[in-house]
């Protein structure tokens, strides 16, 4: 028999979640680059120029769901990842702990850095 | 039903001569995706200079700018986003049964795709070295 190389349960919650977040992020991955080395260089980023954009309210909503949505994604990107190499047991639960403790850290450090660039809170 | 085959582990790069190219879209989708969250993660270290105050960021973020070994690896990090973005809507068709028949086609295009983007944009991630425009 074959071995399969899946990296979801289908139909998981995960398998699902994976896909939307890719979706949201295929559109602001892309706007992200385009608006800050096209639109404005990042050699030319001033803490001014970070701060009116982070205090417009879509702009900061959009880049806050961009931090939790590719966090997501990728943290569960590389749980999947780890999952095809054949994790089990044990090692499965830890990395599950180990990426999730990881994932939440960076939210909770993006969403101060977020609002430390902001006058919007 | 579908007819299945022993094709070796993935992950016995040895084999790289026989992998064909889905094999090669699974291997660097991977790829991209370690690099992409590796920058993720660093990316929140650096702009975390923002809560040290606003010149410590301004000046964070300009002297790394300034270093022509950042704008190379901005540019490699740029390649692995429009690959990881141009694979991702081809696995994101193929799971809505779009194209697949052209599986093959599209990877190479995604490949051809990134390679004119990033050749297009050196300009612009060089741009402003050494305080030039």
């Amino acid at each position: 028999m074959a071995e399969e190389y899946r990296s979801f349960e289908r139909g998981g919650t995960g398998w699902f979640l994976q896909r939307v977040t890719a979706a949201f992020l295929v559109v602001v991955l892309a706007f992200h680059f385009f608006n800050l080395h096209f639109l404005n260089h990042a050699y030319e980023v001033t803490f001014a120029g970070t701060e009116a954009r982070m205090s417009d309210v879509g702009y900061f909503a959009t880049m806050w769901l961009f931090l939790v949505t590719a966090t997501f994604h990728g943290v569960n990107g590389v749980y999947n990842a780890l999952i095809n190499q054949g994790l089990t047991g044990t090692t499965k639960r830890v990395v599950q702990v180990v990426l999730g403790v990881a994932g939440l850290l960076l939210i909770v450090q993006g969403t101060r850095v977020a609002m430390a660039m902001s006058t919007l809170i | 039903m579908s007819q299945s085959y022993d094709r070796g582990a993935v992950e016995d790069f040895g084999r790289w001569t026989e992998f064909s190219a889905g094999m090669w879209a699974w291997i660097l989708h991977k790829f991209t995706g370690w690099v992409l969250v590796g920058y993720l993660f660093t990316h929140i270290a650096v702009l975390s200079s923002a809560m040290q105050g606003g010149a410590v960021y301004t000046e964070t973020i300009q002297t790394l700018e300034g270093l022509f070994v950042v704008r190379v690896m901005e540019v490699g990090l740029l390649a692995a986003a429009v690959f990881h973005i141009l694979n991702g809507i081809r696995l994101l068709m193929v799971d809505l049964g779009i194209g697949l028949e052209a599986q093959d086609r599209s990877f190479y295009a995604s490949l051809v795709i990134t390679g004119a983007i990033v050749v297009a944009s050196v300009p612009t991630f060089l741009s402003g070295l050494g305080g030039g425009a």
